[in-house]
């Protein structure tokens, strides 16, 4: 093949697609061979080649078109090639060997390159073709949102990947209001973890973008034909003069395709560009390579490499590429690469520090970087892209890896972090946050602080935001070798901090999000574990009543499907049964309701209840809407919540009684119904100190006497059977229900997640329990009413709420697989 | 995905949009397993047959975390990726290849067919 072009006869080149790759490609061949080819670029764009990834930096004010011109055309008239611009190819002959063009332009080809790149993908909605929805891919959309920004008002982008993020930050900088709408929960959830997706959603929002993420398409609004704003499926409607769809990109294969190429998502090449034809090259956006389709610009250098290798009869084959992502949004330091989905034999090393809103995280496997996510300080994103790609060893400088390049690599003594820390000056800083030198931290060690805990509580060095906790790790390690003491109980490996550091920490600096816990904290996890995920859902939640959006996610899954998980998968369910007392009508419901859903065991609780067993989760909403019906609710006998509260007959009928014990469980019961807690509650009231009930082995247990009403606390019939201590006597039934309210708010504010009250009670005494009660008046009824404020965005029955459709995908199958039966083998007849 | 190309028939489940991040739904096979579909907080996707090999617990019903889900039934955390159970416990169940295209979730036929769930753990 190369003896024509040795024959004087160029061979004739003829490129589709004026783009980054199809110049790259033309560049890449004219190095090695620039006699070889006669050259014909067609380009769908009136204008030569330019970087299309510097569109962001035109948009918003930072760049102008010719900033960007990456090829003027003095550089297609030296190299002698033909720029046909503004002709779109619109048909391949590969019988002729000819390409023609919207114009009718025909011209022939020995090779052909196919570099159409992508295409911006529009949602079909309705209302994706009113004047004013553009996308961001050319330099024609970019004039079109200018031109809107010059009117000023409200902008919409769909899409909160790289490129809707950008064009956000472009028209926000162009001075328009814009709404951010994100299919996905995680803003660029493709390259970023929730975590730094979430620090990432924080700061557009702080400078004034609207993000609204999980939010979903219905329609886009138009007034006379122009765009008018947004309508999502939740109902929201947001006004909007323009609207950018940026979801996404798709190769663009159409004309490979109708040439009968070989088209999966994109078009098929060969580890040297070649399609299934072999006079046919493809390369950029456009193609698919080993089963991936990439979108990003650095692989289109390596493809064009290969490409112009082979078909300058080189040899370089292309192996794919590992890709990085920076977002380019000026003041937000964005970098993620590789795989960082973790997983087996892979170690994540987290680093957050929250006083300066970084997080950075690598992950490991075999000593081999193999991914990284860096927020807020990007500076080593290169080295560690470089690692990577060279899948470098890294077990030398593995302890310090996490602190960049500069730490890593000072080598010998620094890459150990404990020498790093002992070759600081006394007058170092180690904690900003309390001012705290390295020299008071060795002082308050050296003066019989043996713990972290027991420095955080002497010195204050890293009690604050607790970025600074490895160093004062390191600083006990050094001073004291093995006598260091392993702090109280952190929360779980996750996390140094101890639960009431966590819960402290919550309030303190008005956290309101387990991913803003996990930054502000610096936990060593991208998202915690199965431990800390329910304990911070269940701290947020009662630290900021009616605030906090429960996270469903973080739940175990009794309370997220509110049942009880059995054995086999089916659950258990439990209506509430208001101090054990039912109706014939509730009974003839629930009876109705056991045989209508097949359940296997009726079986009484010894809370008082009927219990039925062996419910599918599918079927969970329909019996719960039929018991709604009958007039019940959620028993929440699955729940870490009230559970129930257990009465006798009481004075009404019995003839010892001395009190409406039953009458008083009732109240206590409404009162208490649906709140979560630390861990499970019961509670119980006796007519008399015969104790029917069984009030002495309940959390918050009343026996009623003559006089009144005895208040018993922290008592548990469960493997460590425990009987209540008394708390306190009452006179009336007012006093015993505030008093009830005002120790389960303790409770829930002040115990650890998971904790009864029973070793609540044995860990902090009762004494303190009694102090924090008992001690000044107005304590019982400012915590009461914390529980009652809370109450109120409790008492929600969970079941209707089920019933009536909502998280609806939690009870159904994905869809059901039916494989078509496959014709029996002819075994026997052998 | 892991490891080498997968290559077979896929079949298409739906889109990515059904499964939120953090959770995880079933899809019933006739005839075979009942599988159960992880999207993770990194926004990956995983697919094992949704019985735990320590007591077969349904594994489409624990907590999410990283590429690991903690098993609803007595807290057996199993690699969303390998099915292999984590720290002492032992066990492995069988992950079925998934790929995402386009916004669609799609599952190898072959590995749906004819995947098994494991002997319950002693």
């Amino acid at each position: 093949m190369a003896a024509q072009g040795l024959n004087g006869a160029r061979e004739r080149l003829v490129v589709i697609g004026n783009g980054m790759a199809g110049c790259r490609a033309v560049e890449e061949i004219l190095a090695r061979d620039a006699t070889r080819y006669a050259i014909t670029i067609f380009g769908a764009e009136p204008r030569v080649n330019y970087n299309r990834i510097m569109l962001s930096p035109v948009l918003a004010g930072e760049k102008a078109f010719e900033d960007i011109i990456i090829n003027t055309q003095e550089w297609y008239d030296a190299n002698g090639i033909t720029l046909v611009s503004g002709d779109a190819v619109v048909s391949i002959d590969r019988a002729t060997c000819t390409v023609t063009s919207a114009s009718g332009r025909v011209e022939a080809y020995d090779r052909l390159l196919i570099a159409t790149g992508s295409e911006p993908f529009i949602i079909p909605v309705p209302g994706k073709d009113l004047e004013g929805v553009v996308a961001f891919r050319d330099l024609d959309d970019v004039d079109k949102m200018l031109a809107a920004a010059d009117k000023g008002g409200d902008a919409v982008v769909i899409g909160g990947g790289l490129l809707g993020l950008e064009a956000a930050h472009g028209l926000s900088l162009r001075g328009m209001k814009v709404t951010v709408i994100h299919l996905m929960p995680t803003l660029m959830e493709r390259q970023l973890d929730e975590a730094a997706g979430f620090l990432l959603k924080s700061e557009l929002e702080r400078r004034g973008q609207t993000i609204l993420t999980g939010a979903d398409t219905a329609e886009i609004i138009g007034e006379g034909g122009k765009v008018a704003g947004v309508r999502l499926k939740d109902g929201r409607e947001i006004a909007a003069s323009i609207v950018v769809m940026a979801v996404g990109i798709r190769p663009s294969t159409a004309l490979a395709k109708s040439a009968g190429l070989t088209v999966e998502r994109g078009i098929v090449v060969d580890d040297h560009m070649v399609t299934s034809d072999p006079a046919i090259l493809s390369v950029g956006e456009c193609v698919q390579h080993r089963g991936t389709c990439y979108g990003l610009v650095a692989p289109l250098w390596d493809m064009c490499r290969s490409l112009a290798e082979g078909a300058t009869g080189g040899e370089a084959p292309y192996s794919g590429s590992v890709t990085s992502t920076k977002l380019k949004v000026s003041g937000i330091d964005l970098f993620s690469a590789g795989d960082f989905s973790g997983g087996e034999g892979c170690e994540d090393i987290v680093m957050r520090d929250a006083a300066r809103g970084i997080y950075k995280r690598v992950v490991v496997k075999d000593n081999r970087l193999i991914g990284a996510v860096l927020y807020g300080d990007t500076a080593d994103g290169s080295w560690y892209f470089d690692l990577l790609k060279r899948e470098e060893d890294i077990s030398d400088i593995r302890e310090a890896l996490i602190f960049g390049q500069a730490f890593a690599q000072g080598g010998g003594a620094l890459a150990d972090p404990n020498a790093a820390v002992a070759a600081l000056s006394d007058d170092a800083e180690i904690c900003g946050c309390n001012g705290v030198t390295k020299g008071k931290v060795v002082d308050t060690i050296l003066g019989g602080a043996c713990s972290l805990d027991m420095v955080r509580s002497q010195c204050k060095a890293s009690a604050s935001c607790g970025s600074c906790t490895g160093l004062v790790e390191s600083l006990l390690a050094l001073t004291l070798g093995d006598e260091v003491k392993s702090g109280p109980k952190t929360m779980c490996k996750c996390t140094s901090f101890s639960h009431d550091d966590v819960r402290r920490q919550i309030v303190e600096k008005e956290l309101k999000a387990i991913p803003a816990v996990m930054q502000a904290l610096t936990w060593k996890t991208p998202d915690g574990c199965a431990s800390c995920r329910p304990a911070l859902n269940y701290y947020l939640l009662c630290a900021w009543p009616g605030e906090y959006v429960d996270d469903q996610k973080s739940r175990f899954v009794n309370e997220r499907m509110h049942a009880n998980i059995q054995k086999d998968g089916t659950y258990s369910v439990v209506p509430r049964m208001w101090g054990g007392v039912t109706t014939p009508n509730e009974l003839r419901a629930i009876a109705d309701a056991a045989d209508k859903y097949e359940a296997r065991l009726v079986k009484v609780t010894g809370g008082q209840r009927i219990d039925l067993f062996g419910i599918k989760k599918e079927d969970l909403p329909a019996i719960w809407a039929d018991l709604n019906a009958a007039g019940m609710v959620s028993g929440h006998a699955y729940g870490k919540s009230l559970r129930t509260v257990k009465t006798c007959v009481g004075s009404e009928w019995c003839r010892f009684g001395t009190q409406d014990s039953t009458g008083l469980g009732i109240k206590t019961e409404q009162m208490t119904w649906g709140s979560w807690m630390p861990h499970k509650f019961k509670i119980a009231v006796s007519g008399c100190p015969r104790n029917c009930a069984e009030a002495t082995i309940k959390d918050f247990g009343v026996i009623c006497v003559d006089s009144g009403y005895e208040l018993h606390v922290g008592g548990n019939g469960g493997i460590h059977l425990r009987g209540t201590d008394l708390l306190c006597k009452v006179e009336t039934e007012s006093q015993a229900l505030d008093m009830c309210a005002a120790f389960i708010q303790l409770y829930r504010e002040q115990a650890w997640y998971l904790e009864r009250t029973a070793p609540w009670i044995e860990r902090v005494g009762l004494d303190y329990v009694k102090a924090q009660l008992l001690d000044d008046p107005e304590a019982v009824s400012r915590l009461a009413a914390r529980f009652r404020y809370s109450q109120q965005f409790m008492q929600d029955d969970p079941w209707a709420r089920r019933a009536a459709g909502e998280d609806a995908e939690l009870h159904q199958h994905l869809a059901e697989f039916r494989p078509f039966p496959k014709p029996r083998l002819l075994e026997n007849a052998q | 995905m892991i490891g080498a190309p997968v290559t077979g028939e896929w079949i298409d489940i739906g889109p990515v949009t059904q499964i939120s991040p953090g959770n995880a739904r079933t899809l019933p096979v006739q005839g075979g397993e009942e599988i159960a579909i992880f999207h993770t907080m990194d926004n990956q996707f995983y697919a094992l047959v949704n019985k735990c090999p320590h007591k077969h617990g349904p594994l489409s019903q624990g907590i999410v975390h990283g590429t690991v889900v903690t098993c609803p039934l007595h807290s057996w955390n199993i690699s969303l990726k390998t099915g292999e159970a984590q720290g002492d416990d032992k066990g492995c169940v069988p992950t079925i290849p998934v790929r995402v295209d386009a916004g669609r979730i799609y599952l190898l036929r072959e590995a749906l067919v004819t995947a098994r769930a494991p002997e319950k753990a002693a």
